[in-house]
């Protein structure tokens, strides 16, 4: 599942070369922005592989469980699978004092296999330390909600299911935050265009043909 | 009305539903909120929100990374020079290039007065909903100082898009050390003022003593941060814990509350705003000279990666969590919204509260709804 490509790390100086030419370089104008270059590498982010005292203390409290920690640009992160979410988070919170979830949000790759990638930023007060947890999830599946865990989910899970469309069991109401109830499809999945919308939605309700 | 029945007629009935905003002044913007009440009392809170969602991280990704830096001033507008950094500064990670030390300190100067004006404008119209009128005037009379330093530095007074990935634009003018350090000398009394028609005031007392109280462990639980953390007796800042810009060079206090009522988040923030001028005037004493933008590529292509950076903006922790796949457009942007999350804690300190106190509680977890809803 992992991507094994050699971690690449950046350099500075030599990034800023390869654009510079003059082939590469993209015209702004003429390109619509309906969609991505395509240079895009839409399988996601890979970093190096990392280990210290907090990989060592899960991998041993959670055996069965395949927990991947890697690490870019100093930013530490586990890559766990979907079902060891709960858990996982819980044991951070309790025994290694990651009592803040500084955010929640996904990102949609929808070359990858799992598509959806659900991501989770902790911060420890007492380490000063942060954490990033991502839990790739597919198309149609749906991921345990951590609100038990940390009361402060509860929105930024609304959130995500609103903008891409992830269901987080057993959350406490989980319906959409944002965009109307009613709203036809996730704005935030890479399949909806930016100029598109629910305009069945908005003639019914804004009694006009077109936002645009 | 007559066709209820006698247990559900308004004087028997236990529960009410009302609906507030999302028209309403005291919702600051375009906030909803349907109170469930027993008689005056709130039993249950929920916030309706979305009116003013433009989809900004959806934007993002059909922009330039230089082009989306105006973008994200349009969340919370009135600390637009705070949105700005976490944006700069993010992407600098990103392409692994670090601004010039004089960047960084006129990045901070602009920072630190622009929490000034946002508290400005935050207490005055949170006195101006619990009816007090007076602070209005002069927290804007205030507020204007610094918008003159914004607009001679800039051209723009609100959202300003002060700084540019990898630096500054534009040189500081001439004079801007004097007006800054006149505004350091003006600034301060003016506290007092503010202090002296509300710290003491026995109405100011009733309505905010008590009010709204979010204990630390609960605020920790529900992802608050920033000034209304702080309340709650945390002593946690990100300039502290994770030093950006100048701030590991600077020395200041982190003031904290005991109680975590709607009293000693107006304390913080009336501390925050001494803390942010004691930082300005050793910020512009050290001011270094030197270049103003780092090398950047006029078109930037990050390497493939992610980075997550948060700044400690006026109203709490805000975060920039960006993707990059190597090319001219970010894949991801989320921003991590302090309002938004804030607000999250609206139900858990209003309940048990009469209606006239949520007001107050929304005014002092002070949103922004262009960030609430982005």
């Amino acid at each position: 599942m992992p991507e094994e490509k050699p971690p690449e790390p950046p350099k500075p100086g030599e990034s800023p070369a390869a654009p510079a030419a003059p082939g590469a370089k993209p015209a702004p104008e003429a390109k619509p922005h309906l969609e991505k270059p395509a240079v895009a590498a839409p399988t996601g982010p890979v970093g190096a592989p990392w280990s210290g005292e907090i990989v060592e203390t899960l991998k041993s409290t959670f055996p069965d469980i395949a927990i991947q920690p890697f690490a870019y640009l100093t930013q530490n992160y586990l890559l766990l699978p979907r079902e060891s979410i709960v858990p996982v988070a819980m044991f951070l919170k309790t025994e290694l004092h990651f009592t803040l979830l500084a955010d929640l949000t996904a990102a949609d790759y929808p070359k990858k296999e799992k598509r959806f990638e659900v991501i989770y930023q902790l911060y420890s007060f007492s380490r000063n330390e942060r954490l990033r947890l991502k839990v790739p999830v597919g198309e149609q599946e749906s991921i345990e909600s951590v609100v038990p865990v940390w009361s402060g989910a509860d929105w930024m899970e609304r959130e995500v299911f609103d903008m891409f469309g992830i269901r987080f069991e057993h959350h406490p109401n989980l319906k959409r935050i944002l965009l109307p109830d009613e709203w036809e499809g996730h704005p935030l999945r890479k399949d909806y265009s930016i100029l598109q919308q629910d305009e069945r939605w908005v003639r019914e309700n804004l009694h006009i043909e077109s936002g645009q | 009305m007559a066709t209820t029945t006698p247990q559900a007629t308004f004087l028997d009935a236990n529960e009410i539903v009302i609906n507030m905003g999302p028209q309403h002044p005291s919702t600051h913007g375009v906030l909803r909120v349907i109170l469930r009440l027993d008689g005056e009392k709130v039993l249950g809170t929920e916030c309706v929100i979305g009116y003013l969602h433009r989809g900004v991280e959806k934007i993002a990704e059909n922009r330039t990374y230089v082009q989306f830096a105006p973008y994200v001033d349009r969340m919370d507008y009135v600390a637009a020079v705070s949105n700005g950094l976490g944006y700069c500064e993010a992407i600098e990670k990103l392409l692994n290039v670090e601004a010039p030390p004089r960047a960084r300190y006129v990045r901070t100067i602009l920072t630190e007065l622009n929490r000034i004006s946002s508290h400005l404008l935050w207490l005055g119209t949170h006195a101006l909903d619990l009816g007090a009128i007076t602070p209005l005037f002069y927290t804007f009379r205030e507020r204007e100082e610094i918008l003159k330093i914004f607009e001679n530095y800039c051209g723009a007074r609100l959202t300003t898009h002060a700084f540019r990935i990898g630096g500054l634009q534009y040189e500081t003018y001439d004079g801007f050390e004097e007006q800054v350090k006149a505004f350091c000398n003006y600034f301060p009394p003016k506290v007092d003022e503010y202090e002296a028609l509300l710290t003491g005031n026995r109405i100011w007392l009733q309505r905010t003593k008590g009010v709204g109280i979010l204990k630390a462990d609960e605020a920790i639980d529900m992802s608050v941060t920033g000034p209304v953390l702080r309340a709650s007796g945390v002593k946690w800042d990100l300039r502290k814990a994770k030093p950006y810009a100048a701030y590991a060079e600077l020395d200041f206090e982190i003031p904290t509350g005991p109680n975590g009522d709607t009293f000693d988040r107006y304390m913080v923030r009336m501390e925050e705003m001494r803390q942010s001028i004691r930082i300005v005037r050793q910020a512009v004493d050290k001011i270094p000279e030197g270049p103003i933008m780092a090398k950047v590529p006029k078109i930037m292509k990050p390497p493939v990666g992610e980075i997550y950076h948060s700044i400690e903006a006026p109203k709490g922790e805000l975060g920039y969590y960006v993707v990059s796949d190597g090319s001219t457009q970010p894949y991801r942007v989320r921003v991590r919204p302090p309002c938004f999350i804030n607000l999250q804690a609206l139900d858990r300190m209003c309940r048990g509260h009469l209606v006239a106190d949520v007001v107050a509680i929304i005014g002092t977890i002070d949103i922004v709804l262009g960030e609430v809803d982005r």
